[in-house]
């Protein structure tokens, strides 16, 4: 009846896990009760959970990031803490338990913090900066958003109920294999991967459809703002490359549940296979992450540069070969099983071709700011953060990306420090920058910025001293993924990184306490004109927060900039320029079918897991039933009458009149 | 600096709303489906034959499989999901070409990086041998 799940599965014996949980379940359920109790369900459920509009469901990815970051970076703590008492000591964790944290931490960071902190972003700020009025697939940018939702709730699932993978965030087989991995680790990192994949899948193919199909009139390609085509490409690798992972984490599960030998070490098996296809996916995926992060960094620096973007043609060119060669360097994750000199020679110089266009794009941000008029706040100490970092990350990347040096340094914590600078130094930070930028758009109100700023030199600075060691200990010989060491002359780089790891920890404090102490003082940082940093894409021309239909009339757009142009005609003129002719406007209505849907793909997965195969079978047939009924549905617009536009539109005129009159 | 105010209207960019004016006809869809059905059909019909017979010289009959097949792709393309040398279809096109690539740089890719790997690997029972 239960397939393999028994109460034996609990890890009633290790306290860590237990009192990790309670905390976790504690926490959930207070929140809980405090949304019931006060009376906030109805809301929640009507105007969030259900909703098809692109700024809640942006809004929701990125809750789902800082969440998930917490969970990811505790797991950091733990790696961190281990290494540094785990000298001639077995440490607090045992072997099997630091190989789940270490997977754990990985699939975390990449799949559920990384990815919907990017993804939301996009979201939320894309369909405002080309100036329309909705994405593509409103209903199905839900169900993607709850998908992803599915995947990171099953790998918390795994934190209590049975056990998660040992096999490190990729799950490289033969180790992942039945023979080796006998365990349900490996199948809930699986099947979670599978629907959150699908989920990122359908968010790709919205974004593409959203920025090749629906602009505002006038907005020509070469008119968008660069984050938009960051994230068209960015969508374009997400459609290209997501298939591969579903395709070879369908060959892995038919291995494991069905005795298939595709990478096994038997039955003509090839474990190479995997590799291959797993970072013909991999490789991808990082500029999947980077490059909006790339396009959050060209806003950030143009706008508090108060210039426009310096050799935008380039920019776009650089963009668009970066996501063209992501495609052609994945060999260079494996240059050392096997494959000669021509193989290892051609990829390894592609992988330094791609820092040609990722030059062109730093240069073109320094020239960017320079002679430019530079606001110091928040999101531009995360862009000019990132830049150092960035570089030094990419330095050393181009030095892992010499056969010859990587034979040296792979699966070394050489390897380690360098993503781990480019993801933190790059993705993270650009997702900070974009979270601290684009949040008054999303709630009328700044963050706080002295908070703000000390969370940044937090970051940066334990960020130098979490992971600068970790280079030098690579180039000692340490290899990655030790739970214990008895190398005298590595302890103290580790108790270093350590320290940086504590440091890293104030910087998210201070992050949860700006959140806190903004949302308190939030009328004081209120922003009433929606234009609170003096941009200059269309996002700003809205109010803050936007209204449902973004724009009262969609803009016309005559050239680049065009809400900065708008601004530096006469200010009486802007301020009394014609109020425009309102008209009912036709909005998608919200629809449960993504929170259902993943619901029963929850189950379903649940059961995939434990092998519950009539659950299985029960969860697959009502997430379908769900599409079928959606489907059959015959009213999913809601019209937005002509004189309510008119009033929400109006307050907004209203008060950027009475912000340019006191200028 | 900016891209110039004089391209305002581009063929290949069009933007939501102006969708141009092309009106297909009921009769001429249901035509288009049609032959498209026929000329599959057909593609498939000669595939399944020339397996079965001596009409082709025998050891070429996977290359004339791969045409037939290629073929098949391309019946598909144009008539079942509309991809044509028109302006409209431009982005369709580029969608297209860079599938391709991608499809082209994987397998090609794999097979040459497989086979690579294989070469310097040693067989797999002298692995075994150093192992024991």
């Amino acid at each position: 009846m239960w397939g393999k799940l028994s109460w034996a599965v609990i890890p009633l014996d290790q306290p860590l896990i237990l009192v990790a949980s309670t905390i976790v379940a504690v926490a959930i359920v207070s929140v809980l009760g405090w949304v019931i109790a006060r009376g906030h369900l109805p809301y929640l459920w009507k105007e969030w959970l259900t909703s098809v509009d692109h700024k809640r469901i942006g809004v929701m990815y990125v809750v789902l990031a800082l969440v998930m970051l917490l969970r990811g970076f505790s797991d950091a703590l733990l790696m961190r803490s281990q290494q540094a008492l785990a000298y001639n000591a077995p440490g607090y964790l045992t072997p099997e338990h630091y190989n789940q944290i270490f997977s754990a931490h990985g699939t975390m960071m990449i799949f559920f913090v990384a990815m919907p902190f990017v993804i939301g972003l996009m979201n939320f700020v894309v369909p405002l900066q080309l100036g329309v009025r909705d994405v593509a697939f409103p209903v199905l940018n839900s169900v993607g958003f709850w998908l992803t939702a599915t995947g990171a709730l099953l790998v918390n699932i795994s934190l209590i109920v049975g056990e998660f993978a040992r096999t490190g965030w990729l799950p490289y087989p033969p180790l992942s294999e039945l023979a080796y991995s006998p365990g349900v680790g490996v199948d809930y990192y699986l099947w979670a991967l599978q629907i959150s994949g699908i989920g990122t899948l359908l968010a790709g193919i919205n974004l593409v459809t959203t920025v090749l199909k629906v602009r505002a009139p006038g907005m020509n390609y070469l008119r968008m703002p660069m984050f938009c085509w960051t994230t068209l490409a960015s969508s374009l690798l997400m459609v290209a490359a997501f298939p591969i992972l579903t395709a070879t984490f369908a060959m892995l599960l038919l291995d494991r549940y069905l005795g298939f030998h595709f990478f096994t070490n038997e039955g003509g098996g090839n474990v190479m296979m995997f590799m291959n296809l797993i970072w013909a996916w991999g490789h991808p995926e990082v500029y999947i992450l980077i490059l909006p992060a790339f396009g959050v960094f060209s806003e950030v620096l143009s706008t508090f540069s108060g210039k426009p973007l310096f050799g935008y043609k380039s920019m776009v060119a650089a963009t668009m070969s970066i996501c063209l060669l992501s495609f052609m360097v994945w060999l260079h994750h494996f240059f050392t099983m096997g494959a000669g000199a021509d193989v290892n020679a051609v990829f390894g110089v592609a992988t330094m071709v791609i820092a040609v266009p990722t030059g062109v794009k730093v240069f073109n941000w320094l020239f960017t700011m320079y002679g430019g008029r530079i606001v110091f706040a928040t999101p531009t100490l995360w862009a000019i953060g990132f830049m150092v970092t960035f570089v030094v990350g990419g330095m050393t990347g181009v030095l892992l990306a010499v056969p010859p040096a990587d034979f040296v340094l792979h699966n070394s914590l050489f390897l380690v420090a360098h993503f781990h600078n480019v993801i933190i130094g790059g993705v993270l930070f650009g997702a900070f920058a974009g979270y601290t930028y684009w949040f008054p758009k999303a709630f009328g109100f700044r963050l706080h910025e002295g908070l703000g700023k000390a969370a940044f030199w937090f970051w940066i600075s334990g960020f130098y001293v979490a992971f600068m060691p970790l280079y030098w200990l690579g180039l000692m010989g340490m290899t990655r993924r030790l739970q214990h060491y008895d190398v005298a002359a590595w302890r103290p780089w580790l108790l270093v990184a350590a320290g940086g790891a504590v440091l890293i920890f104030i910087g998210i404090i201070l992050q949860i306490a700006q959140l806190v102490v903004s949302i308190r003082q939030r009328e004081i940082l209120r922003d009433s004109t929606g234009d609170p940093w003096n941009g200059r894409s269309l996002e700003w021309a809205t109010a803050s927060p936007p209204p449902g239909f973004n724009f009262a009339v969609l803009p016309t757009v005559g050239h680049e900039e065009p809400y900065w142009r708008g601004k530096q005609g006469p200010r009486s003129q802007a301020a009394t320029e014609a109020e425009p002719v309102y008209l009912d406007i036709e909005m998608p209505r919200n629809s449960p079918v993504g929170f259902i849907c993943a619901f029963f793909a929850t189950a379903m997965g649940f059961g995939l897991v434990w092998h519950i195969w009539w659950l299985v079978g029960i969860a697959f047939f009502c997430a379908y039933a769900t599409f079928v009924v959606l489907a059959w549905r015959d009213h999913h617009e809601d019209i937005i009458p002509a004189a309510l536009v008119a009033r929400l539109d109006r307050a907004n005129r209203q008060a950027r009149s009475m912000a340019a009159a006191r200028l | 600096m900016n891209a110039g105010s004089s391209d305002d209207v581009r063929l290949d960019d069009t933007a939501p709303g102006d969708q141009g004016s092309g009106t297909i006809t009921m009769g001429r869809a249901v035509w288009g489906y049609l032959i498209g059905f026929a000329l599959a059909t057909l593609l498939s019909v000669v595939s399944f034959y020339l397996t079965r017979s001596t009409l082709v010289w025998e050891p070429s009959i996977p290359i004339a499989l791969s045409v037939l097949a290629i073929a098949q792709m391309g019946v598909h393309l144009v008539f079942f999901l509309h991809i044509t040398a028109g302006p409209d279809s431009v982005n369709n096109l580029l969608a297209l070409a860079f599938g391709v690539l991608i499809v082209m740089l994987l397998v090609f890719g794999s097979l040459w990086i497989m086979t690579h790997l294989n070469h310097n690997m040693l067989p797999m029972d002298q692995i075994m041998k150093m192992q024991r």
